[in-house]
């Protein structure tokens, strides 16, 4: 039993996973809040409300927004973790969601990319649904990784 | 008398209430007056009746109480006395006709025309009106008479009389007529101290019912608006329309100008008319027509007349036929089976439906085009629920038969959606008011024609099926004033109406008519002389505003600096505040700066007149639109409003500075060109405004690029509209003036509805899942609109979540909530219902193809920006490609050679390619970058209708107008030329053509044109003499000339802008303009017809 580089890998990675984690399920909260208006339809129509509203829509946007980097870096520092502790197997199954972020992050519609998650295009019901499917899958991804990391990591420390 | 303290109880009386027995009796009308007082009266005149009920809901608290149900029988006398009693006491206030008659007799045509007339003088007095909704307190009446009302049921009427004369005082003819409208209101200011539940009013029902149906009741139809189907019927007597009346919830028409002009008078001043707008522009061509008359009547559809009356009038009788009908149902549920048509309704469609499906075979008949302009399809219902239904100028479905599963839709290659046009100005609405809107209680739908009633009790909604209890106020019909007929109440009869909303859709006072105006005064803009023509239209409209006593204006100039003016009261003269900070911008003396229109007219007109002088020596040429913006934004975001901004360069300063992005050397390059923003700041400053209600529309006057890409978000997402005169100047382009005075005129007296959201439905199964259009989506099915405007349409796609296979048809409602420029909140709802179908053939059967064209053209320009314009227009190739090959393959059991498309597609190919050839989507050199933006702005802003127009023109051949099947409108005969294609070869030498491509007209002028043509409508001697750039046809007393301009003028006035005409020769630099819009031939860089259907051909047969 040894602590190698990379059992060093997974345990990073399996902290941060958790975090992923819980990026992906506060990803699916704030997809559920932007697309229901949790008032009565009254009140909803009401303009005062709309305000409110809109203010928490850009707020979430906003955090969203903000949550693009991180999430991408924290997976590409993963890929090349494990390229560096040369764990094909691992990199393998990570790479096809790096390369979907990196063409999500590069394939943004507008001229600058900091237009990702800006509101009237979020807020378009089929954007809206397309994102909340993404964060569904991601979470799913995320989790089974998770239990991947804790396998591989237990696995390294018990065969080396 | 609180009666405004209690509104609610106030509306419930209208509903429920046996209102009408009064209404013909002037004994209520004076009550009104005496009630509310002057304010009132304006909407009180003869000719309006069915207004008054609107305005009037809270005074309506029942007069039901007072009959109590022992009364019903005896219903007829008392009445009756009560009205002559009144009569006889009327004369003290002044008004001699009342006098003259019994109830009945009353309302004979001469006192209403004159009704009609004076309508519009009282019409100058909106305010009291706004009060409404929100329960201001009328004046008391005397407490005694009141109590002894209660007293008497019958001798209520009596009692009126001395309440009712001080009210009086206004016209006496008029007023007559009015009473019938105010019956209501009387009866609320009685009913209002004993409130009671509104079964009570019930008894009223019998005595009117009886009427016998006069005229053809086919004709009658339901109160639908549809003018189109009326024209037909002769002009009615002015007195027609003044039956109609009254009763509570009855149909008031919207465009009251349109009544008052049916008298012969247009009296703008009147509430209505002002509200209505240019209505009569868009559906009916000219606003006196006979047609829309008939439109009127059959609108209101719920005469109260009493027997006598009708009868008496001479005309009347067709006219009014389609109120008569309701009553005649005598089956209580009978309710036309809902679905598609069985049996005998399909029998009739049958050869309709063969004929439908034979296909077409595209490459062999070259005439496809309709000579006439292309109607939306029929959906296949049966007859009474068809009648029922949506115009389709307001409600439109991309196919009229819903495929009953997603993989059925997948399968046709055909978009689903709805192309909308919900705020349109229309010559009749129904109007209804009430205490409790009846909504279903799960999904919230409004109750409309096509929910289905399981028993006198409960209905089921169409769009979720939950079954719903009818509350009690529903039980009676204000319109055949009988108890227990829920279904035949106008809510159930029309599938356009409008309610005027209680308390509970308020909770904060609806916002005052604000008016903002932010003028671009650098070098540049007073180089083009602008501000001129915009001063001097805004001055003479000044009086024109939607609005009411609230109103307020404000003005704002900026360059490098911004300026405020400060039009405090006590002022001599406008002050201006400069504020030179753009960094951060502070608003100086923000209470002075939008002030109330009425109080400080004059200073208003002072600056107006001397804002073009002030800045003549300007040199500053930079532009800091950017903060103007903001300061607009701080200045309107405590009461939200419109902002109206004009701007003339690219914004070089402060926040939003943009940067110049058009190399016209790669123009050509479609991969290049910038049609996203290049900046977020107008699009967060569009959301900030939207969640303050203020909407900013934009008029951009600009010789050079001035990135509309980036400054168009301001309107996108504040539900603003965008203008654009390109290379606008007062002296080089004296057609642009024109234009923008025409625009500009009616941008600022239409209709306009304020803090407003939409809402769309559809049912269970069917989702919806993007909108076009501009607006902010807030959650996923609620549009935010802080203004919404009568030009505006909208686009939505739907899928097909869940299986419809056990639905014969399904539902779609769009509901905007809005409030008037005279402070009502009001919903405006729109309910269409269209056939399930479950084989593919059915779905191309029902395929409306204009709907598919405009519903593309959206989807087009969303994937222009999101990825690329050849994107796009591979797109739309493709949607014509995938769609014919679907039917060839499904379809078509045999497979025959060409090109085979359905009978409803035939004209799909040729929209498409007219689309790709549209300035938005256009590949090649021609389009400047801002041009094409401002294109795709309307494809996304502009109703169906105007949409085709601009995408596929129509070409009239005019050299030989006749007067053969023209249209005879308002003693005007207007020619109806066969539309043709757009084909160089249909044009002939000796002929003069006149394309109408929406906001332009070519007036193109062969070499051998007749003589007779170019000396009596040109009025030049000879071809060579027709000057190069003429842009208007002279008036000349030939009966040529009359016909060709008044064709001009009536294609003019069916739409909003104002298409400026030119005349081209064949040497004349607008002939490649001209040319361009022959969408059939070849253009140095698209196909022709012929060759675009080889390709498809190519594709389909792969």
């Amino acid at each position: 039993m040894a602590f190698t580089f990379a059992a060093f890998c997974y345990m990073l990675s399996l902290v941060l996973c958790a975090a992923l984690i819980f990026f992906a399920i506060w990803h699916i909260i704030a997809f559920d809040e932007l697309r229901t208006d949790f008032k009565s339809p009254i009140d909803q129509c009401n303009p005062v409300h709309a305000r409110e509203r809109l203010r928490n829509i850009e707020r979430i946007c906003f955090l969203l927004r903000k949550l693009v980097l991180p999430e991408y870096s924290i997976h590409s520092l993963f890929c090349i973790m494990f390229l560096c502790a040369q764990e094909w197997l691992t990199l393998g199954l990570n790479v096809p969601l790096l390369f979907y972020h990196i063409w999500r992050y590069f394939h943004c519609p507008a001229d600058s990319s900091e237009l990702a998650y800006d509101p009237p295009a979020v807020m378009n019901a089929d954007t809206l649904s397309y994102c909340q499917k993404e964060a569904w899958c991601k979470l799913a991804f995320y989790l089974l990784s998770f239990f991947y990391y804790l396998y591989c990591m237990i696995y390294t420390l018990v065969s080396s | 008398m609180a009666q405004p303290a209690r509104p609610p109880a106030a509306f419930r009386g209208q509903n429920g209430a046996g209102q009408q027995p009064y209404s013909n009796g002037p004994v209520q009308n004076q009550l009104m007056h005496s009630s509310d007082g002057q304010g009132y009266n304006p909407s009180a005149p003869g000719s309006y009746s069915h207004q008054m009920p609107a305005k009037v809901p809270p005074h309506q608290s029942s007069g039901q109480y007072n009959y109590s149900s022992s009364q019903i029988a005896s219903q007829l006398n008392n009445y009756q006395g009560p009205g002559q009693i009144l009569n006889r006491v009327a004369p003290p206030s002044g008004s001699p006709v009342q006098q003259a008659g019994s109830v009945p007799q009353v309302l004979p045509p001469a006192p209403q025309n004159s009704a009609a007339s004076s309508a519009g003088g009282f019409g100058a007095a909106p305010p009291g009106l706004s009060s409404w909704p929100y329960g201001q307190a009328p004046a008391s009446h005397p407490g005694g008479s009141q109590t002894s009302h209660l007293a008497h049921v019958a001798g209520t009427a009596s009692i009126h009389p001395p309440s009712s004369l001080p009210g009086n005082s206004n016209p006496p003819g008029s007023y007559q007529y009015a009473a019938s409208p105010g019956g209501p209101p009387l009866q609320n200011s009685y009913m209002k101290p004993a409130s009671a539940p509104p079964p009570v009013t019930q008894p009223l029902p019998p005595l009117h019912l009886p009427r016998p149906p006069l005229g053809p009741p086919p004709v009658a139809g339901p109160p639908l608006i549809r003018p189109s189907t009326l024209t037909a019927a002769a002009a009615p007597p002015p007195s027609s329309s003044v039956p109609q009346s009254l009763l509570n919830s009855t149909a008031n028409r919207e465009g009251d100008a349109a009544s008052t002009a049916s008298d012969g008078s247009v009296v703008q001043n009147s509430y209505d008319a002002i509200e209505g707008g240019g209505l009569m522009a868009t559906t009916h061509p000219s606003p006196a027509t006979p047609n829309v008359n008939m439109g009127r009547n059959v609108g209101y559809s719920y005469p109260n007349l009493p027997p006598g009356y009708q009868n008496t009038s001479p005309g009347a009788p067709g006219l009014q036929a389609p109120a008569l009908q309701y009553p005649d149902g005598s089956k209580p549920f009978h309710q036309p089976p809902l679905g598609p048509n069985h049996l005998t309704a399909s029998m009739g469609t049958l050869s309709l439906q063969q004929e439908g499906l034979r296909p077409v075979n595209l490459l062999q008949e070259r005439n496809i085009l309709p000579t006439t302009i292309l109607q939306a399809p029929v959906p296949n219902l049966h007859e009474d629920i068809q009648k029922l239904n949506c115009n389709p100028e307001l409600f439109r479905c991309t196919l009229t038969n819903i495929p009953q599963t997603q993989a059925l839709l997948n399968k046709a290659k055909l978009p689903l959606g709805l192309l909308l046009h919900p705020f349109k100005d229309l010559s009749q609405l129904p109007v209804v008011t009430s205490s409790t809107i009846v909504r279903c209680r799960s999904c919230r739908t409004y109750i409309n024609p096509f929910v289905s009633f399981l028993d006198q009790r409960r209905w089921k909604c169409n769009l979720c099926y939950r079954v719903n209890d009818v509350p009690e106020e529903f039980m009676y019909n204000p319109v055949t004033r009988a108890y227990g007929e829920p279904h035949k109440r106008p809510e159930v009869q029309n599938a356009t109406i409008e309610f005027m909303a209680p308390s509970e859709y308020m909770l904060r006072p609806p916002q005052p008519p604000v008016y903002l105006f932010v003028f671009d005064v650098s070098h540049n803009a007073i180089e083009t002389g602008y501000l001129n023509t915009v001063c001097q239209t805004l001055l003479d409209n000044l009086d024109l505003l939607p609005g009411n006593t609230r109103t307020k204006i404000g003005f704002i100039t900026f360059d490098s600096t911004i300026h405020f003016y400060s039009l405090q009261e006590g002022l001599s003269q406008p002050q201006m505040l400069i504020v030179s900070d753009i960094e951060d911008v502070f608003i100086p003396m923000p209470e002075n700066l939008l002030v109330n229109l009425n109080e400080n007219r004059e200073l208003i007109q002072d600056l107006l007149k001397t804002l073009p002088q002030m800045f003549t020596k300007s040199l500053e040429t930079q532009s800091a639109l950017g903060p103007a913006l903001q300061a607009a934004f701080k200045l309107m975001s405590p009461t939200g409003g419109r902002i109206s901004v004009f701007q003339t360069q690219l914004p070089s300063l402060g926040m939003g500075a943009l940067k110049s992005r058009e190399e016209p050397n790669q123009r050509s390059n479609a991969k290049d060109i910038h049609l996203t923003p290049s900046t977020d700041f107008y699009k967060k400053l569009a959301l900030d405004c939207s969640g303050q209600q203020v909407a900013v529309d934009l008029f951009l006057l600009s010789g050079q690029y001035s990135d509309l890409a980036s400054l168009g978000c301001i309107s996108r997402y504040s539900a603003g509209s965008v203008y654009y005169y390109q290379s606008y100047h007062h002296k080089h382009n004296p057609v642009q003036v024109e234009k923008l005075q025409k625009e500009l005129k009616r941008y600022l007296t239409r209709k306009i509805g304020f803090e407003a959201v939409m809402r769309i439905r559809c049912t269970k199964g069917l989702s919806i899942h993007t909108f076009h259009g501009n607006f902010f989506v807030r959650s996923t099915d609620l549009l935010s609109l802080p203004n919404v405007n009568p030009d505006a349409g909208y686009a939505v796609q739907m899928a097909v979540e869940e299986s419809l296979s056990d639905m014969q048809v399904v539902s779609f409602q769009s509901a905007l909530l809005y409030t008037s420029s005279k402070g009502e909140r009001r919903i405006r709802v729109h309910t269409m219902c269209l056939p399930v179908v479950a084989t593919l053939s059915d779905v191309y059967l029902g395929a409306d193809v204009q709907a598919i064209t405009g519903l593309l053209a959206n989807m087009a320009v969303d994937r222009s920006v999101s990825a690329s314009l050849s994107d796009a227009r591979d797109a739309l190739v493709n949607a014509v490609i995938d769609s014919l090959a679907a039917y060839r393959s499904s379809v078509l059991s045999i497979q025959q050679p060409g090109l085979m498309a359905p009978r409803s597609l035939r004209l799909f190919p040729l929209y498409v390619l007219a689309l790709l050839k549209q300035k938005a989507f256009q590949a090649g050199t021609s389009a400047r970058l801002d041009e094409r933006i401002f294109t795709m702005c309307q494809v996304k802003n502009q109703p169906l209708v105007y949409l085709m127009l601009m995408t596929h023109p129509n070409l009239y051949r005019v050299d030989n107008l006749s007067d053969e099947g023209a249209l005879n409108i308002n003693d005007k005969t207007i020619p109806q030329p066969p539309i043709l294609q757009l084909s160089v070869e249909k044009l002939s030498r000796d002929g003069a053509y006149l394309m109408d491509a929406g906001s332009v007209m070519y007036l193109w002028v062969g070499k051998n044109c007749g003589q007779n043509f170019i000396s009596q409508v040109l009025g030049v001697p000879n071809y060579g003499s027709v000057p190069q750039n003429m842009t208007h046809l002279p008036e000349l007393e030939t009966a040529e000339s009359i016909r060709t301009t008044t064709f001009i003028a009536w294609l003019r006035e069916q739409r909003p802008f104002f298409p400026i005409l030119y005349i081209v020769k064949d040497e004349s630099p607008l002939k490649s303009s001209f040319l361009q819009n022959m969408i059939e031939d070849r253009t140095e860089s698209a196909l022709s017809y012929y060759e675009f259907l080889l390709h498809i051909q190519q594709q389909v047969n792969k």
